[in-house]
């Protein structure tokens, strides 16, 4: 099955012993790739020669290595996730890449994300903000037939195209601010068109908007390198709501 | 020893309620007196932690991710079934009960599979008061797909993505939870030990990843949630992560381990591309609705681009062989077509190792928007990993292992051979039989989770002293050391092969002898060569680093070294059941190709008793019965 021609890359990557580290660049070379590779199966390679040459391995968060579980975080020249469209580091191929290529990979750098070790990073900021309140507070069991509430399917379309968001951090990384906004926007809106959510609406941005802040995120300032960085396309649009939704809260 | 299920007796209908009300209760002041250990928190898991700490005991919950919201639940992406006969198609709790007892081809306990069927209607409520956002109508109502094994619409859906949002769903109750103080959460944690104390579970031992420090935690009763072991095969659709190690750790500690060798082999995964690959990746059952699945009739067809084969030199070999259900066969049955097809040498694509899954013509039928609409995220994906356009060519698919039916044992009330350890979702055994129908594991994980373990951790936590046993007790610090030594031996091994080498080759074994077919040649083979290979791997391993830090390798080794132990188990089980029958298939046990059960002799769970690492485990029975549908030939035809 290997028949495919290889390349040899250049990679510069940071490593970090611990939080408390300073942390520098280190050069590798990753021999025999094909385009098939995935960029973390190629990362795979390498750390197989530096185990066997009894070094550090290079350390990634990774898990289902299908796009979904949101746990890769790397930048790849410079860009979070890579840089193609709507697609996970775990998802990029290394038939992005040319023979001879010298790639450089980092980890997501945000005040609110500390670096635990070399590509890992801390999001638990995220796990806060949703502990804040992006949820309905309702009750396992006692709840009505779920054809009691309608929901048209734009609106129910609205709500799934903010809930697609995989919580990875790729937002914030991507944001000169370190902001957010599009995470905390994209939780605020998937409740906040569904009617089941609007009860605690304005409750829940304010208290959303409140552990943002705290954790240490920026704000936005409309550059939109999150909608870019974004690797399920999350529209900066659920940012405007947010804000409407929080004006709104003042007033109720 | 005969196995008691603890089953409700009389009529099928009324077995639960009446289990309920005869389940002794924790009043609501005693239940804050109660700590409670879930480990995972997937559906199952993540379910029951919330609902648990809702119901006012103390929760503390365990993941080896960084957050409780990417259990591999996640992943799931086709759809949840319930008998809710929204779309009137003739569905009921009976037939979806009647389904799930025939797709698992009579290895499933009756009054499990009720339970599960009578609460499917409850979880699509609960999860649209959560705010999950299933697939609706214009006019505002739930929307229905159909799935493989059944001839009803009953598969609700959020895009390609269910498993996303429904544990999203799970995962922001628990949150809630966690923020009122009932559930306290503890991620980057894996469980290395269950701690017994004469007899009974009382806390669990576990390694926190980022400081390699390890930790016990002591509670009235232990929940695993811990999903399945398909990675035994190295290769499959599970998360890089995924482990049999806190089950296999339980079984070590007098758990029993029941049908190991059912195993699901998902008919639908794009094609290994190399060796270096570290894993497949499923495309949704739910493709099957509009895709046909086919491959040249001719050999000398297989090479060609599949657009120049004509029409009638295509074999759509599931139409053929069974026409009722057709391109929605049953997941065993489409894989087993699938690689009798590759077999016979009209496999396509590198190796031969592919079949065509071809949206032709249902994009003429109702359009390209329209395909798009239901699985563009899947048709990306497909693009992203092959380079190929599934709109314009037609998509290459193998079987890849994907799911376990087999698990730890447990009794009607969810509850483990050893008192005080419950088993939840894909980590026990007990509904799905043999076989697995599609959508079919979001709808256990949740049912375990939401409404099975809150009324039945109840009934046996009544029956015990609450704080009984701290963690100050001599058999935490045993545990401990216990791991504490195997890490050491790890590290001091310093041998030539690394953790994945080792995996990939006993994977390799597994695939080639114990996968989608088996004899009893291939069986006795690799209870030759999997204890070889454990002995290498205990003198010829490298693991790098140290003990007292983030080390993955040796997250790798330790579940390398369990899966090591538990493919013999799973071996002697296949080897054991001398019949074929859903994921179970014996080459010798076979009527033209089909599965060939003996209920005369193998009615019954197989449950395999721990007695020493290279020491013959012993099995114990429990006998099926089947009263409300009977025993058949299962037949898709």
């Amino acid at each position: 099955m290997s028949d495919h021609k290889t390349m040899t890359l250049t990679l510069i990557v940071w490593r970090q012993k611990n939080a408390n580290d300073p942390g520098k660049f280190e050069t590798y070379t990753a021999k025999g790739i094909t385009e098939h590779h995935s960029f973390l199966e190629m990362l795979d390679v390498v750390n197989e020669d530096l185990i066997l040459a009894g070094k550090d391995p290079i350390v990634f968060d990774h898990d289902c290595r299908e796009g979904i579980c949101g746990m890769c975080s790397q930048v790849v020249n410079g860009m979070a996730h890579g840089g193609q469209d709507r697609t996970t580091v775990c998802q990029l191929h290394m038939r992005k890449f040319k023979d001879g290529d010298t790639i450089y990979i980092e980890p997501w750098r945000a005040r609110a994300f500390p670096i635990i070790r070399d590509l890992i990073v801390d999001r638990a900021a995220l796990d806060t903000i949703v502990q804040a309140g992006a949820y309905v507070s309702c009750h396992t069991g006692g709840v009505p037939d779920g054809n009691a509430i309608l929901i048209p399917k734009p609106v129910a379309d609205e709500s799934m195209d903010a809930a697609e968001c995989i919580g990875c951090g790729a937002c914030v990384a991507g944001c000169p601010n370190g902001a957010a906004m599009l995470f905390t926007g994209s939780k605020v809106s998937q409740f906040a068109v569904l009617p089941q959510g609007k009860p605690e609406a304005a409750a829940r941005v304010k208290a959303l908007e409140k552990a943002m802040t705290d954790c240490g995120f920026g704000n936005c300032t409309n550059h939109y390198e999150c909608q870019a960085a974004c690797p399920k396309g999350i529209n900066v649009k659920f940012i405007a709501r947010m804000n409407r939704e929080f004006l709104k809260a003042q007033f109720s | 020893m005969i196995l008691d299920g603890k089953c409700p007796t009389g009529p099928i209908q009324q077995t639960w309620d009446k289990h309920c009300f005869d389940l002794k209760l924790v009043n609501p002041a005693n239940k804050r007196k109660y700590n409670i250990i879930v480990v995972g928190t997937g559906l199952a898991g993540g379910a029951a932690a919330a609902s648990l700490g809702e119901l006012g005991y103390n929760v503390q919950a365990f993941c080896y991710q960084d957050s409780p919201r990417r259990a591999h639940s996640i992943a799931a992406q086709g759809g949840i079934n319930a008998a809710k006969n929204y779309p009137n198609d003739g569905d009921s709790i009976y037939r979806l009960f009647y389904d799930t007892i025939k797709g698992g081809d009579f290895r499933a306990r009756e009054a499990d599979v009720w339970r599960l069927a009578q609460v499917s209607n409850n979880i699509i409520d609960q999860c649209v008061a959560q705010g999950v956002p299933f697939a609706r109508d214009y006019a505002g109502y739930l929307d229905n797909r159909s799935f493989g094994g059944a001839q009803v619409s009953r598969t609700f859906y959020a895009r390609g993505q269910t498993g996303q949002q429904l544990l999203l769903g799970a995962y922001t109750a628990l949150s809630r939870q966690i923020k009122l103080g009932t559930v306290k959460m503890y991620d980057r944690r894996e469980m290395l030990d269950l701690v017994v104390v004469d007899g009974v579970a009382r806390g669990i031992t576990v390694r926190n990843l980022i400081t390699g420090e390890l930790e016990s935690y002591a509670a009235d009763a232990v929940c695993l949630a811990t999903g399945g072991y398909v990675n035994v095969f190295y290769l499959s659709t599970n998360a890089m992560g995924c482990s049999v190690t806190a089950n296999w750790k339980a079984h070590k500690k007098g758990a029993y381990f029941a049908n190991p060798c059912y195993t699901q082999i998902h008919p639908t995964c794009i094609p290994q591309a190399g060796d270096y690959q570290s894993k497949l990746t499923l495309m949704s059952e739910s493709l099957r609705n509009d895709g046909r699945c086919w491959v040249p009739k001719k050999k000398e067809d297989c090479g060609k681009h599949p657009n120049e084969v004509p029409e009638e030199d295509r074999d759509y070999y599931l139409e053929r062989k069974y026409p009722s259900f057709g391109n929605l066969a049953p997941r065993d049955i489409a894989s087993r077509a699938a690689k009798e097809q590759c077999d016979d040498g009209r496999g396509v694509g590198p190796g031969g190792r592919g079949v065509y899954l071809d949206f032709s013509t249902s994009i003429k039928r109702v359009g390209a928007d329209t395909i798009k609409e239901r699985y563009g995220n899947l048709f990306e994906m497909y693009e992203k990993i092959t380079d190929e356009d599934g709109y314009k060519r037609p998509m290459r698919m193998y079987p890849a292992p994907h799911y376990s039916m087999g698990g730890l044992w447990v009794d009607y009330n969810l509850m483990s051979n050893i008192p005080g350890l419950f088993v939840l979702g894909e980590a026990n055994f007990s509904v799905h039989g043999a076989n697995r129908l599609g959508a079919s594991a979001l709808m256990q994980g949740l049912a375990d989770g939401y409404f099975v373990i809150p009324n039945t951790i109840g009934g046996y936590l009544a029956t015990v002293k609450p704080g009984a046993v701290n963690a100050e007790h001599p058999e935490f610090k045993k545990c401990e050391e216990d791991a504490k030594r195997s890490v050491e031996t790890f590290l001091s091994i310093n041998g030539k092969r690394t953790t994945s080498d080792f995996m990939r080759e006993l994977g390799g074994l597994m695939w080639e002898n114990c996968g989608m077919a088996r004899t009893k040649e291939s069986l006795e083979t690799n209870l030759k060569k999997i204890p070889a290979l454990r002995e290498e791997f205990w003198k010829n391993v490298k693991v790098s680093g140290s003990g007292n830090e983030l080390n993955q390798q040796l997250e790798n080794a330790g579940r390398t070294a369990d899966f090591l132990e538990f493919a013999e188990l799973m071996c002697r089980d296949a080897l054991h059941r001398n019949e074929s029958c859903g994921g179970h298939f014996r080459t010798e046990y076979q009527d033209a190709g089909e599965a060939q059960r003996d209920d005369a002799n193998f009615c019954y769970v197989g449950a395999w008793e721990f007695k020493g690492v290279d020491k013959q485990p012993e099995l114990h029975k429990e006998p099926l019965k089947f009263e409300n549908v009977h025993l058949a030939v299962r037949s898709y035809k």
